[in-house]
């Protein structure tokens, strides 16, 4: 029998799992770009609202939904990306601040104009709803289903930037961009598909995050500030580290939550400060 | 035997496995005018960072006159009197170079902190600052914004600049760096106006330039110092021809 | 517009650019124009005038150093709850009350600074933001001074100088206000045109130089934010004693992304920046204020896109490029 702490335990990692799935795109790309895309999370909303219709409006099952879900905020980014993102990847942090925030701001607004404000309630398949025993302890199936999607997801992301010749470009580019651009590799282009790579896991993580955390248009800011947390705790362009990151920050909320309510949301943003403070670049950044 | 302005003692730091700076040891005596030469990637550079405090060795020491500042913030070496200039514009394209120079008066006269006062009435600050200017032939452009000078005068504003805080010891890496060769000899003419006392070290792949304006040429080659000594030694020496001059068009 | 000419000695033509312009003394006299022609609307204008005063403590870090914060609503909120809660303890004496308010603000900005001076670019935007959304969860979780998500309530707050009592037309709301404004407007003019105006735009145009000239940076940026901070105090406490109330909003993110909206919206890096971009923005809100916030929200994102992509220095850098193109030929 194992005694409660490693449910709690499990939950954090858990939820630390979806949150490393929202943010790990965000991290590469500001890696390789130093862009600082605040509307990060207003793909991951497009792709929980992608999700509740399907499955609430034309009554898709729950994991047809995914794949759809990324793609669409994968599409979606594209179109930002061509038309105004591209014109700022030189330009102050910022004007990118405020174009992005601009963004998140139309997208929370467009959100409520169409479903309301109210939380979006979802139907997950049977077999991931209700827990399983083990050893005492009852562990959810829906976050054992997120767990091993999200080493899953790890596992693309690492074994597609080793082995693939993108991943190679990728590497070089966040390395040392001048010196990639010196090798020939188009590093926009490199930027673009890793952008819109990263803005679909974030779709993806916002259609797996309904059933834990809930959907409503407030999405794209409440999450965004964890997503940022993470990627600078877990240092720019480091996908590991985004993963550690998500783990810890993951468990100090959900033990926090459980085990001092009273300090609320306060144990993140300590753990956030004492880290940059230590490290600066994050945990594993090198800048 | 003349007093040393600026010297260190086995500098070596690395980045990863590569070493770029290796047990330098450099003596510069006061007034002196020495060029540092090596070939691209030789760690001229990185040497001005380190003796600047822009990098971190690590290990050796760098001394300006008898006191050791290895340990200082780069702001406080410049406030001894160790200045640099950049390869690379480091300007203030924002301000003009009245501006920006009467900041760096300001910055050494210690008034730099003073909220409460318009700038108008430091008169002697202002003044100061004209005159480095007007020596430096920028007295006509000095109330355009630095971003619209033209390329030279930008870099004469770097010189400027590094005046303005009063030197003792001034290091400038490439000051010619992208003028056209014809309009460089007025940059290093400008250089070689500057008062005695002044303790010069510049990095410069002009042979001409380097043999017409240096009492004294070092020689880096791989962050380590190949050899020193008069122009007219490191003309006659066989193995800096084969590491340096031999690989470039002479002239 | 003074006209520079070669012939002008340095110091006439430093002196000429702090000199008060005509357009500038026109502007000053229609903030009268509310007290005759717009009575009651005095007390949107008492919120426009610290809106804008808040916006100029922001000018002075973001648009003049170039220290960007996503947090800059903790010192507002600090110095009105400070307020608040001291108008309770103590006693209703406003300026005593401004003072502790903004006082408290200050000291906070100044222990912050030494964190926010060490930082730049994400690091730094993660930072104000982390401690901006600190500040906001400490107003909420101590219920038993602030009063929560219920706001604080109850404040009284005696006549000005025992004489001009807060009354409801916002009269004196707005006399108050704009004198606050105009006395740190004063404040920051010289501030601006001084030699530590001049060393932080050093440091918004070049970080990497300002050390090679010998330039304690860091310092400087503690010493711009922390005067940042206590005016920003001074705006929060205002409104805390012109509107005798404080609620969690006036220390949250949303503030702290309002007044950045006001700022670039009227132009960062200038003076009057913040205070047209805070008319604009406040009065538009007044105007609009029959639709649901979040539509709001739709509209400002449309405005942030747009001053990114069309307008890069704001309304005033805007016109101002105007004014040069049509004055040349």
């Amino acid at each position: 029998m194992l005694p409660p702490v490693f449910g709690v335990l499990f939950d954090g990692i858990a939820y630390g799992m979806l949150l490393f799935v929202l943010s790990v795109g965000l991290s590469v790309t500001l890696g390789l770009m130093n862009f600082v895309n605040l509307a990060h999370c207003a793909f991951a909303m497009l792709g929980g609202y992608v999700t509740v219709t399907l499955v609430n409006e034309l009554q898709w099952p729950f994991l047809a939904t995914l794949p759809v879900s990324f793609l669409a905020a994968a599409a979606a980014s594209v179109v930002l990306e061509r038309l105004f993102y591209r014109r700022l990847y030189r330009a102050s942090d910022l004007d990118q601040v405020l174009l992005t925030i601009g963004f998140a701001f139309i997208s929370v607004a467009a959100a409520a104009y169409v479903f309301g404000t109210i939380q979006q309630p979802i139907q997950t398949p049977p077999f991931l709803r209700g827990s399983t025993g083990f050893l005492g302890l009852g562990l959810s199936n829906y976050r054992m289903f997120l767990v091993g999607i999200a080493l899953v997801v790890t596992l693309l992301l690492v074994a597609g930037l080793e082995y693939t010749r993108f991943g190679a470009q990728v590497r070089a580019a966040v390395d040392n961009q001048r010196m990639a651009r010196g090798l020939g590799i188009d590093v926009d282009r490199t930027f673009a598909v890793t952008f819109a790579l990263g803005s679909g896991l974030a779709g993806l993580g916002g259609s797996l995050a309904i059933d834990i955390v809930g959907l409503d248009p407030s999405f794209a800011f409440t999450y965004l500030v964890y997503v940022l947390i993470i990627v600078s705790v877990g240092g720019l362009g480091s996908i590991v580290g985004s993963f550690a990151a998500a783990c810890l920050i993951g468990i100090s909320d959900v033990a926090g939550k459980y085990y001092a309510p009273e300090l609320g949301a306060f144990l993140i943003y300590l753990v956030m400060v004492a880290v940059l403070m230590w490290k600066p670049a994050g945990l594993f950044g090198r800048r | 035997m003349t007093a040393v302005a600026l010297s260190t003692r086995g500098l070596s730091k690395s980045f990863g496995s590569l070493p770029v700076a290796r047990d330098i040891n450099l003596e510069l005596p006061v007034g002196a005018r020495y060029a540092l030469i090596g070939p691209n990637g030789a760690g001229k550079t990185t040497l001005i960072n380190l003796v600047t405090g822009m990098l971190a060795p690590n290990a050796g020491q760098i001394f300006l006159g008898s006191e050791d500042i290895t340990a200082l913030e780069p702001q406080e070496r410049v406030k001894r009197g160790l200045a640099r200039t950049f390869q690379i514009n480091t300007l203030f394209p924002g301000l003009n170079p009245l501006e920006a120079v009467t900041l760096a008066v300001c910055e050494r006269r210690g008034i730099a902190d003073r909220f409460w006062q318009n700038i108008a009435v430091h008169n002697e600050a202002i003044e100061e600052a004209y005159e480095i200017l007007s020596k430096l032939r920028l007295g006509d452009v000095a109330y355009q914004p630095t971003r619209e000078l033209p390329y030279g005068r930008q870099r004469l504003l770097e010189i400027a600049l590094a005046l303005a805080t009063k030197p003792r010891v001034l290091l400038l890496d490439e000051p010619a760096a992208g003028v056209p060769q014809e309009e460089s000899g007025d940059i290093f003419e400008v250089v070689a106006g500057l008062s005695n006392d002044l303790t010069l070290l510049f990095i410069e792949h002009d042979m001409h330039v380097v043999f017409r304006f240096a009492s004294h040429i070092i020689v880096l080659v791989g962050g380590a110092v190949f050899t020193a000594g008069s122009p007219a030694e490191i003309a006659a020496d066989p193995g800096v021809r084969e590491v340096y001059l031999g690989t470039r068009k002479h002239g | 517009m003074t006209q520079v000419t070669s012939s002008m000695t340095p110091q006439a033509y430093l002196k000429s650019l702090s000199r008060w312009r005509a357009a500038e003394i026109v502007f000053w006299l229609a903030t009268l124009l509310p007290f005759f022609l717009f009575p009651s609307y005095l007390s949107l204008a008492s919120q426009i005038a610290l809106a804008a005063l808040f916006a100029l403590s922001l000018d002075i870090i973001l648009g003049y150093a170039g220290v960007v914060s996503l947090g800059h609503a903790a010192f507002f909120g600090v110095g009105a709850y400070a307020a608040g809660i001291f108008s309770k303890m103590v006693w209703g004496e406003p300026l005593t009350g401004l003072l502790f308010g903004a006082t408290l603000a200050g000291l906070l900005g100044y222990a912050s600074s030494f964190i926010i001076a060490r930082f730049r670019h994400l690091t730094l935007i993660m930072i104000t933001l982390g401690l901006g959304l600190l500040a906001h969860e400490v107003a909420n979780r101590a219920h038993w001074l602030t009063g929560g998500s219920d706001g604080l309530q109850g404040i009284e707050i005696w006549p000005v100088f025992g004489l001009f009592k807060f009354d409801l037309y916002g009269t004196t709301a707005y006399g108050y206000s704009l004198a606050l404004l105009f006395i740190f407007f004063l404040a920051s003019r010289r501030l601006l045109n001084s030699p530590f105006g001049l060393a932080l735009r050093g440091i918004r145009e070049n970080w990497v130089r300002m050390p090679a000239i010998g330039a304690e940076r860091q310092a400087h940026i503690r010493k711009a934010y922390t005067i940042a901070a206590f005016m920003a105090g001074v705006a929060g406490a205002a409104l805390a004693q012109t509107t005798e109330s404080v609620s969690l909003e006036s220390i949250g993110f949303q503030r702290s992304a309002d007044v950045l909206v006001m700022l670039v919206l009227g132009g960062a890096g200038r003076l009057y920046g913040g205070l047209v971009g805070a008319t604009i923005f406040m009065v538009a809100r007044d105007q609009f204020s029959g639709i649901a916030p979040q539509y709001w929200y739709f509209w400002i994102g449309v405005l942030l896109v747009t001053v990114v992509m069309v307008l890069p220095n704001g309304i005033l850098g805007g016109l101002s490029k105007l004014t040069a193109r049509w004055r040349k030929p």
